[in-house]
Order: structure tokens, then sequence, then C-alpha cells
């Protein structure tokens, strides 16, 4: 990582910390602001939070680890997660999954090259009267069908 | 000397749930009385399930409860039933606070038990035959105290995770693990230098380091007590002992050994004895039949370490003191502990001027026994394989690191373990305890008691403080029978200060200094005294000590397993009284230590000779993860 880079990335995290607190329990919206941004929190991010929360780095390790939505990984520009859980399945989950697959040339857990999407599954939206369900970065979308999530996946910059 | 941080270290889960014990227990509210297994057991509010069961000959099995760490309630191996209560509780987590009726055996609650421990089975990846914790391992003597015979829920043939053999010290074995996370807390909130965490979720948790890097790659100081507080074998110190057997028996090699004091304290309780029993003359005697060629005391280096540290703080004093000289760093911090001096080069790097430039005992006698030992016996140096037994884990590390080579060769070929020396001489069929006793061999011979008290938590300013006092007024240290009682004893930190008055014409600058001290043991209180120094709150301090692990060597990573306060209390006494036993019992007046200046080190203390040999420099580390 370039250094300039770096720079701006502690002052971003600073800010954050300034503005949700410096206690421990501020650590999950710091690393929830940081994932919206950036789609990922690197490593150099995880120490730079310890360092200011006056943590340890295994310890945000940690916790990103225990959340699926958190990543420490890059991952790309938007996240598509589809619900697996059995009433989806049952709604016809597979189908949407083959069309998406497809459509993107990647399976789920792989990022398109253009960096443009990173396909997931998810657990249990909570939309099971509504399934199939999915999820694009923080919107969801039900009721669906394979030419339906094409055209979602299409509009997506 | 709390900080303020204190309260926000563990979340609060994490946190002992004990209530707040009652001062005045003798008025209505401070005691309550239970019935534990239809017994009536009066106790103080407060008092946990677990700890009124102890105090009462109830035995309750725990598996991530540890005296030394906070609660965790997270294995309930130790559930018991509470009447009104509709699930079964964890009687480490269950603070007394209302007359409650608890029971600790019944059908409920040894199905539960049982079905927990089958649980931990079914994913516990090895066999007992093969695992060097077999016949010291909580999780297999809970197996046979249920009567396991069989896997009711299965049991994992094929490894989930690499065993993680990267660091020189702590061999990690995550099929091992049982998620007690005692290791967790230990490196948190002990050590506070926080290597390890759970990772993951569900079934996938483990214990993992940041970004699950090779322990080697991430920041941890090699103290290895997270090996001494986990139950299994899933964490365990980086064995030399089958390179040692070899050079032992290659009748070509000279190998020598040299036993710290804090080992021989130790090493009864690997053969049954109580903690408390000093073993020097047996183990000196069993280690020749074993086949060592020479058996040293490292207590001699110790004695050599005051001299070059006592005289480096003198000179920084008056550095200080006569020539004004604003370079010259105050307090001093000593530099034997491998642990700390790791701690400071990652988390303090800009105070490594503070530090004392002082070798560890251990390399020192690696450095001359390379050096003066091979010249004074035509030895050549190639041939000697350098072995020192230590308490310590780090002590690996510290003689892999490339600046110990003063000698022109590795100073320091291994670094063995109490528990493993104790494995070897099992190995070798000796039973410990019924060996004659046998003295240390020359040319470095029986050292002083102000060497082996380096071994508690307080023993090297102990020691400096009656040579340097001598060395500075002509007369012994004013204490009773030379015992600096300041020194000792288990506070996490402890200050006192000495006056020197009437001091020799040389050292007339010092007239009327009141020498002060702290010593601190444990990383964790080490942060502590780091950060009032760096808010300017140390200038009037003249010397730190500062050890690694809770209690000092004694409480060493390598040190036998189980380990407790109580423990640690007991070998810190039998050093003592091995101490108060000896006639000599300061640095300064080791014969043998005389003799070296005399002979090799001719310039005396601090000079160039000893600098190149006996003195060495730091790394700033920080505490970035690449
Ligand atoms: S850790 Fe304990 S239970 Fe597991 S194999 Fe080793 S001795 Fe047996
Ligand atoms: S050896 Fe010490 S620093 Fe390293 S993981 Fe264990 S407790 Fe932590
Ligand atoms: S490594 Fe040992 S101490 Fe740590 S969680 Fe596993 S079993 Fe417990
Ligand atoms: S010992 Fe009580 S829950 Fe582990």
């Amino acid at each position: 990582m370039l250094l300039l880079e770096k720079n701006s990335l502690t002052e971003e995290i600073e800010e954050l910390v300034n503005l949700m607190g410096h206690e421990r329990s501020s650590l999950l919206p710091i690393l929830q602001a940081l994932q919206r941004k950036h789609k990922y929190i690197s490593d150099f991010a995880q120490q730079e939070i310890a360092r200011l929360l006056d943590i340890h780095p295994v310890e945000v390790y940690s916790v990103i680890s225990f959340y699926a939505f958190l990543h420490s990984e890059p991952h790309g520009r938007n996240i598509v997660r589809l619900c697996q859980t059995i009433t989806c399945d049952m709604a016809g989950k597979d189908a949407v999954a083959k069309a998406i697959e497809r459509e993107l040339g990647i399976t789920f857990g792989q990022t398109t090259k253009d960096k443009r999407i990173t396909l997931e599954y998810a657990n249990c939206l909570g939309m099971c009267d509504q399934g199939p369900a999915m999820i694009v970065n923080d919107r969801v979308y039900t009721h669906l069908t394979p030419e339906k999530a094409v055209n979602i996946l299409n509009e997506i910059k | 000397m709390e900080s303020s941080k204190d309260n926000l270290r563990a979340p609060v889960s994490q946190k002992p749930h004990v209530i707040e014990k009652p001062k005045d227990t003798s008025g209505i509210g401070g005691m309550i009385t239970v019935e534990i297994n239809e017994k009536k057991i009066t106790v103080p509010l407060g008092t946990t399930i677990l700890e009124a069961c102890n105090d009462n000959q109830i035995h309750i099995p725990t598996l991530c409860h540890h005296s030394d760490l906070c609660i965790a309630g997270v294995c309930r191996i130790c559930v018991v039933e509470v009447e009104g209560m509709r699930t079964l509780q964890a009687a480490c987590a269950f603070p007394i606070t209302a007359p409650l009726k608890i029971k600790t055996s019944t059908p409920m609650v040894r199905k539960a038990r049982r079905h927990i421990l089958d649980l931990m089975l079914s994913e516990h990846y090895g066999e007992c035959y093969s695992c060097f914790r077999n016949q010291n391992c909580e999780l297999q003597a809970l197996a046979k105290e249920y009567g396991v015979d069989e896997y009711t829920f299965g049991h994992v043939n094929t490894p989930r995770y690499e065993v993680d053999r990267s660091s020189a010290s702590v061999i990690r074995d995550m099929n091992k693990c049982i998620l007690c996370k005692r290791c967790v807390r230990t490196c948190i909130d002990l050590q506070e230098v926080g290597v390890l965490e759970a990772i993951n979720r569900g079934h996938e948790t483990h214990i993992g380091t940041f970004l699950d890097k090779p322990l080697a790659d991430v920041i941890c100081i090699n103290c290895g007590q997270c090996i001494n507080r986990c139950p299994t074998s899933a964490l365990r110190a980086n064995d030399p002992s089958d390179e040692i057997w070899a050079a032992i028996d290659d009748p070509t090699k000279h190998v020598v050994i040299q036993t710290a004091p804090s080992p021989r304290a130790g090493i009864g309780e690997e053969f049954g004895l109580e903690p408390g029993h000093s073993l020097t003359g047996e183990m000196n005697t069993a280690l020749r039949r074993i086949g060592f060629d020479r058996v040293f005391d490292t207590n001699f280096t110790a004695d050599l370490t005051i001299m070059e540290e006592g005289t480096e703080l003198l000179n920084r004093l008056k550095k200080v003191i006569v020539d004004k000289d604003t370079t010259v760093k105050l307090p001093q911090f000593t530099s034997c502990s491998p642990g700390w001096v790791k701690f400071i080069e990652h988390f303090y790097p800009e105070y490594l001027d503070y530090l004392s430039t002082a070798k560890s005992p251990q390399q020192m006698f690696g450095a001359v026994i390379k050096t003066f030992y091979a010249q004074e016996t035509g030895i050549d140096p190639k041939d000697i394989v350098s072995v020192a037994l230590m308490p310590c884990s780090a002590k690996k590390f510290e003689c892999n690191r490339p600046e110990m080579r003063d000698s022109g060769f590795k100073d320091v070929d291994y670094g063995l373990t109490t528990r493993e020396l104790a494995k070897m001489i099992k190995e070798a069929g000796i039973y410990l305890p019924e060996m004659p006793k046998s003295h240390f061999d020359e040319p470095f011979g029986d050292a002083s008691g102000a060497g082996l008290i380096f071994g508690a938590t307080g023993g090297v300013m102990e020691a400096a403080l009656r040579t340097v006092y001598e060395l500075v007024t002509g007369r012994e240290v004013p204490f009773t029978n030379l015992n600096i009682e300041p020194c000792r004893g288990f506070d996490g930190i402890k200050q006192a200060s000495v006056l020197l008055e009437n001091c020799k014409d040389e050292y007339s600058f010092l007239e009327g200094v009141e020498v002060k001290f702290i010593v601190a043991h444990g990383t964790a209180n080490a942060k502590k005294v780091m950060e009032l120094l760096r808010k300017g709150l140390l200038s009037d301090v003249h010397f730190v000590e500062i050890m690694a692990c809770p209690g000092g060597c004694i409480g060493g990573g390598g040190q036998p397993i189980p380990t407790s306060e109580e423990i640690r209390k007991k070998r810190a006494e039998a050093i003592y009284a091995e101490d108060e036993s000896l006639t000599l019992r300061k640095s300064h007046e080791n014969p043998h230590v005389q003799y070296i200046y005399e002979k090799f080190l001719t310039e005396g203390p601090c000079s160039h000779k000893s600098h190149e040999l006996l003195h060495t420099h730091y790394t700033k580390r920080g505490r970035f993860i690449a």
C-alpha cells in the first residue's frame, strides 16, 4: 500500500473513532462504516482501529471473522447475497442461482474480474414468505425469478 | 497504580461475575448459608458455587476456569443443579447471593457433563499416548473421571488444522484445542500482548492469531504463559531434547549444561513432589548420569550480570548527577527476561535506551563458555554444545537471536525447559528425588544466593541492591539478614527505596541519594510501568526490574504444569530458603566472579571486552504486523 493511501485511511479511522467514541463498544459501528465504504477492512485498517481503541489487532480480526457481513479481504464494489435457507430453496433458489452464475461468469464466493460484483450465499434473510430473496448491498429483492435476478444484476454499476 | 483502562479491558461478558464480597462479614447479609448436597454451608456473599464447593471438599470438574484468570463460563463442564432454576448452572460463574439449594451430582448433572465431554472428544484429534500432556491433561483426567469408554458422538480421524511450528518457542496444535479460551485470557489479561482470540464462529471457531498468521509472524513475546494454562496439549513448547540426545551420544561433542535457579525449585513437581522442594544437588547428579559432560550454575552469570548491570547503573548515575549528561536515561530497566525485552521492543521501541545493555545470565554464560571456558580447558569451541536449562520458553527464542553470537559461534545452542528436562531424566530411567546430591563443576563452581533469587520477582533488584549498596558505602544493605523484604512478595508492582549514606570517597556524588526502585512482573504490569514512564512520572526512579512472567522465572512458561499463585509462592519460598542457607550471598563476593575479572575480563565490569561479550543491543521492532 502506498504511504499516502495509508495516511488517508488513518485519518478516516481517526475521524470515525472521534465520532463513535474510544470504547470497545464502538468497534462494531466503526467496522460497519469502513465496510460500507471500502467493502472490506484491510489489515492495516484493522491495526489502526486496534491502536486507536487501545485493543489488540487480533480482537478486531476476531470480530470481523465472526460476522459474515464484515470482510478482511478485498471484495467487489457490490455484494450480492442470495438466501440459501430452506424456504427460499423450495421457492426456486436453485434456478436463480444458476442464472446468476451464468450471467456473471463466476460461482458463489467469487468476485467478477472487473470487481463489480462479489457473489455470496446468505442464511435466512427473514423473507421466507417472499422467496427466493437476495440482497444487493443493503437492498432486499424478493419474489425473484431467473430473469428478474439477471435484470437486477445488470443495473448494478 | 491502577490505570483507568482496567475497567474497559475485558468485555463485560468476560469480567469476573463475582459480586464484591462484603468487607464486614459479621453483620446481616455478610454471610449466607446455602445447602450443597444437603449439607449446610455458610460462605461470604458473592462466593461462587465453585469456590464454596472447593472450600468444602466437594469436587466440581472445571476446564475453562483458572485461578489466575477472569471467569469465562464457556466450557459448561462445571454445571450443577440449583433448585428453582430451569437449566443447569455453571458453578464457576454463579455467585451465591441467596440461600440456595444446590446439588452437584444428580443424574441430570452427570449426563450433561458426560455429553459435554463426549462432544469435546468428538472433535478432539489425536491419541493420548503420542501426546506430550499424557497423564498431565485436564481433558484426559476428566475422561477418566467420567468413565468415557466410547465416543458417543464419534471422533475425528483426520486433523483439521495444520500444526503451527513457526515459532522458536511455542507450538500450536489446534486439533487438540477445546476452546476454553484460557490462552486468550492469559495473553490479553495477564500479559497484555493480545496474540490470540477466537476466530470465525460456530463449528469453524478456532483460536487463532491476527489474520491467522503463523505465530512467528505476529507479535508474540514467547513467554509461554498460555502453555502453562492450557488444559490440553494444544499449546506446547518447542522441544529440543532429540537434538540434545544426539549431541550427548556424539563422542566428539563436549556437551555442557547451565541450569537456571527456577527449574531446580520446580522440577520436583514433575516427579510427584509437592511444590516447594528444591532438588539442586539431585539434579546435578542426574544431569551427569544422563551424559552431560559439565554441569554449571547459571547463578554464576547471574552474579556476573549483577556486576555488569550494577556497574552500568552506577555509571549512569554518575553521568547524570556529576556530568549532567542529558542523553543518559534513568531509570535503568533490567534486561534479563527475554519475554520482557521482546515486549518493549514491540510496544515501546522508543524507550530501548532505558534498557540495560547487559545480556541475560543465559547469554552471558553462553558467551563465557565458548570463550573463557574453552580457553581454560583447551577445548575447541566448535566442539562444545551449550545447553541452557531454563524455566522459560522465551529463552529458546533468545538463544536464536542473530546478535547472540559474540563468541564467534552460537553462544547457546539449545534452550531446554524444566518440563523437557524432567522428560529426559525419566527417559534415562532416573527417579530424580532419590538421586544423591552433588555440586556444580569448576571452573564456575557454586554461586551466590544473590544469583539464586533471580528466579523470583524482585530477586534481581534484591541481588543488585546487596551489591550496589556495598560497593558504594562499604557496608552491607541495612536489612535484617540481607533479606530486602520490600523486593519480595507477589504484588504486581512494588516500589521502595534505599538511602545511601556515608558513601565511599569515589561515590561521594551519591551521598544522601535515595535510590528508588520499582519491581513489576507479568507484562500487563510492565505496561502500567511503561505508561507511567511515558507520562514522565518515573523521573525520580533509578532502577526498574521487570519480569515477563507472573511471579518471575519461577512462574516461567517452561515450568511444570499446572501453575497457580499458591504454587508459585511455594517455589519462591524454596528459592529464598536456599539463599538463606548459603554462606555466599552477595554477587561481588563470588570468588569465581572475582577470578574471571582477574583472568579474563581484566579491565573490569562494563569495560571494552565485557561490552563485546556480555552486553548486547536491541531492535526497534514496533507493533505493526506486516
Ligand atoms: S490433549 Fe489430553 S486428551 Fe488430548 S490426546 Fe493429549 S493427553 Fe489425550
Ligand atoms: S507465548 Fe505469551 S505472548 Fe505468546 S501467545 Fe502465549 S501468552 Fe501470548
Ligand atoms: S489452546 Fe488450550 S488454552 Fe487455548 S483455548 Fe485451546 S485448549 Fe484452551
Ligand atoms: S469451568 Fe465453569 S464453565 Fe468452564
